[in-house]
């Protein structure tokens, strides 16, 4: 059904504009299939856009998004997405376990009355990111961290080839974070592609392999080791210096969890 | 209190009226419940105050009274004006609310002026038509009740079959899109619901107060719960039952309309329930905070906690 043989993500051309000024210009990459691949660039670079253009979730005003070599329309039962955090209300009456449940509902599927079903899968996505003990717990009274591993366990619910992310480290503990890079490397061992949108830096050699360098236009894009360099980075961010030395001399100060 | 209770039960026009309330609050109240989740209570008052040239319109073609003919007039003005909000935010630079309050007034301005030429037509049926402004419950007919329970009966079984996805699009609709779910179509489904509920509520409490039916007892109904299943239970429970006191109350003493009654109980609802409900309520935050501030206070006094400044250490940690 995957076919293997072509890239999990082809991205042609792809520029989008919200009224006049373009967000995305002419951005061009490919990602293998089985990669951890993380969009870094500025605020206001487009790294949401883009990968709102991966989703099918803002048209492109030019060029086109392939998934598996067929566009999202088809393929959509193979993209799982994890927005950001900050974009629903919290306060919605409902529990964790029912938001992972989300994640079941694909398709037209009217009625179903088999909820064991998605209840066992949802179950066992809670547990994969350690949060079988609050599946009860009502979503506004979980932590930022929970929450966004509710958002990751609904994810997994889907049981996609590629998963997007949008800035799933923003504001988590460390227990979150080692648990979405527990997460992340299980994907990656059973194939699967992950797109995350990315804001630290100093951690994107230690979690990702590819990266795509982003502003506005893309700056570069690859394994980590070709084009995470400093003379990519000065380009991306412009003169911010602060920014740029910062991750060359990350090991001294943060370790990763690793 | 049984004589009570018999008069009222016996009496055609109570019966039939607290009825029709209890129906009317029963949908809007369940209803409501995703309008406020959504966040678009004003979108409920812009499309009640959007039906009444529906209402006159439908009058002024037709020549009919009949409640059907006439929440079908009120339906079709209030998804004319959804659709027109929505295709001005789109193609516009105005914002959401800016839209609501011109699109509400417009279509509100439009309905007073074709009332008040409707009011001057030479034959005797348009008799009581600006009873649509604020309501007039006691015109409520058995066969206007049966018309009601109908639509409820299937707004309240669309809500059971589409449970799932109309949570989901209250919670979260960009997603509900990447599940290739039609969300847009179940958008359009709600609100049309939505619209619905609203026409069928003019007849018993009016363009003017019909919103407060739809967010005051969702609103109340929030605050004893964190499921929306029972959230929705509540919220039409406390709808039905502010519609029958409210029919009651009014019925009781003289010169109180029924509409403003009911839409009064609803909010006595409401203000009970912000204040007395466990955990969001505000009394149980201000005991919670009283409680803390002893246990607080007694820790300090054992010497189990030093409140101030703490002096810094040679580490200066």
């Amino acid at each position: 059904m995957i076919p293997r043989d072509v890239p999990a993500i082809d991205v042609t051309h792809v520029t989008v504009a919200y009224r006049e000024k373009p967000v995305l210009w002419n951005v061009d990459f490919t990602v293998p299939a089985g990669v951890l691949l993380a969009i870094v660039g500025p605020n206001g670079a487009g790294k949401t856009t883009l990968i709102k253009a991966i989703l099918g979730l803002v048209r492109p005003a030019a060029g086109q998004v392939l998934l598996y070599g067929k566009p999202y329309r088809e393929q959509r039962r193979l993209v799982a997405y994890v927005p950001q955090r900050g974009s629903v209300d919290w306060d919605f009456p409902t529990n964790a376990l029912d938001v992972v449940m989300m994640g079941a509902l694909w398709g037209i599927g009217l009625v179903s009355p088999a909820w064991s079903r998605e209840r066992d899968m949802a179950l066992e996505a809670l547990d994969k990111v350690k949060m079988t003990d609050f599946a009860e717990r009502q979503i506004s009274q979980l932590s930022g961290g929970q929450q966004q591993r509710v958002f990751l366990a609904r994810a997994l619910v889907q049981d996609a080839e590629i998963y997007v992310m949008d800035e799933p480290f923003q504001g988590v503990d460390a227990t979150t974070e080692r648990a979405i890079i527990t997460l992340l490397r299980e994907l990656r061992a059973q194939g699967k592609t992950v797109v995350v949108v990315h804001h630290d830096l100093s951690t994107v050699p230690a979690y990702f392999d590819w990266v795509t360098l982003l502003n506005v236009e893309r700056i570069a894009h690859g394994p980590v080791a070709d084009v995470f360099t400093e003379q990519h980075l000065r380009r991306t961010y412009g003169g911010n210096i602060a920014l740029l030395t910062q991750p060359f001399h990350a090991e001294e100060r943060s370790q990763p969890y690793v | 209190m049984f004589d009570l209770i018999h008069t009222l039960l016996s009496s055609y026009t109570i019966r039939t009226v607290a009825l029709g309330a209890a129906v009317l609050g029963v949908l809007s109240g369940t209803l409501g419940c995703y309008a406020v989740l959504r966040r678009q209570a004003l979108l409920g008052d812009a499309l009640s105050h959007a039906a009444l040239p529906g209402i006159a319109l439908a009058f002024l073609f037709t020549g009919l009274r009949e409640l059907s003919v006439l929440l079908l007039g009120a339906t079709v003005a209030g998804w004319a004006a959804a659709l027109v909000m929505m295709l001005v935010v789109n193609h516009t630079r105005l914002k959401e609310d800016t839209v609501l309050g011109m699109v509400l007034s417009v279509f509100f301005g439009f309905g007073l002026v074709l009332l008040s030429f409707a009011q001057k037509q030479p034959t005797a049926a348009q008799a009581g038509l600006d009873a649509f402004l604020f309501g007039q419950a006691a015109s409520i007919v058995e066969r206007d009740v049966l018309t009601m329970a109908v639509i409820a009966a299937v707004a309240l079984g669309l809500m059971v079959l589409f449970w799932k996805e109309w949570k989901l699009l209250s919670f979260d609709p960009q997603y509900g899109n990447t599940l290739g779910l039609p969300m847009r179509w179940l958008d359009i489904g709600l609100t049309s619901l939505i619209v619905v509920a609203i026409a069928i509520g003019l007849q018993m409490v009016g363009v003017v107060l019909m919103s407060a039916m739809l967010v005051a007892p969702a609103v109340a109904a929030r605050q004893w719960t964190d499921r929306l299943g029972l959230m929705v239970v509540l919220a039409g429970g406390f709808g039905a039952l502010s519609g029958v006191i409210g029919a009651v109350i009014s019925s009781l003493a003289r010169g109180l309309s029924t509409g403003p009654v009911i839409v009064l109980t609803v909010s006595l609802f409401v203000v009970a329930s912000l204040v007395f409900a466990p955990n969001r309520g505000l009394l149980w935050k201000w005991w919670r905070h009283q409680r803390n501030r002893e246990r607080l206070q007694g820790a300090v006094q054992r010497g189990e906690l030093v409140l101030g400044v703490p002096a810094l250490d040679e580490t200066g940690s």
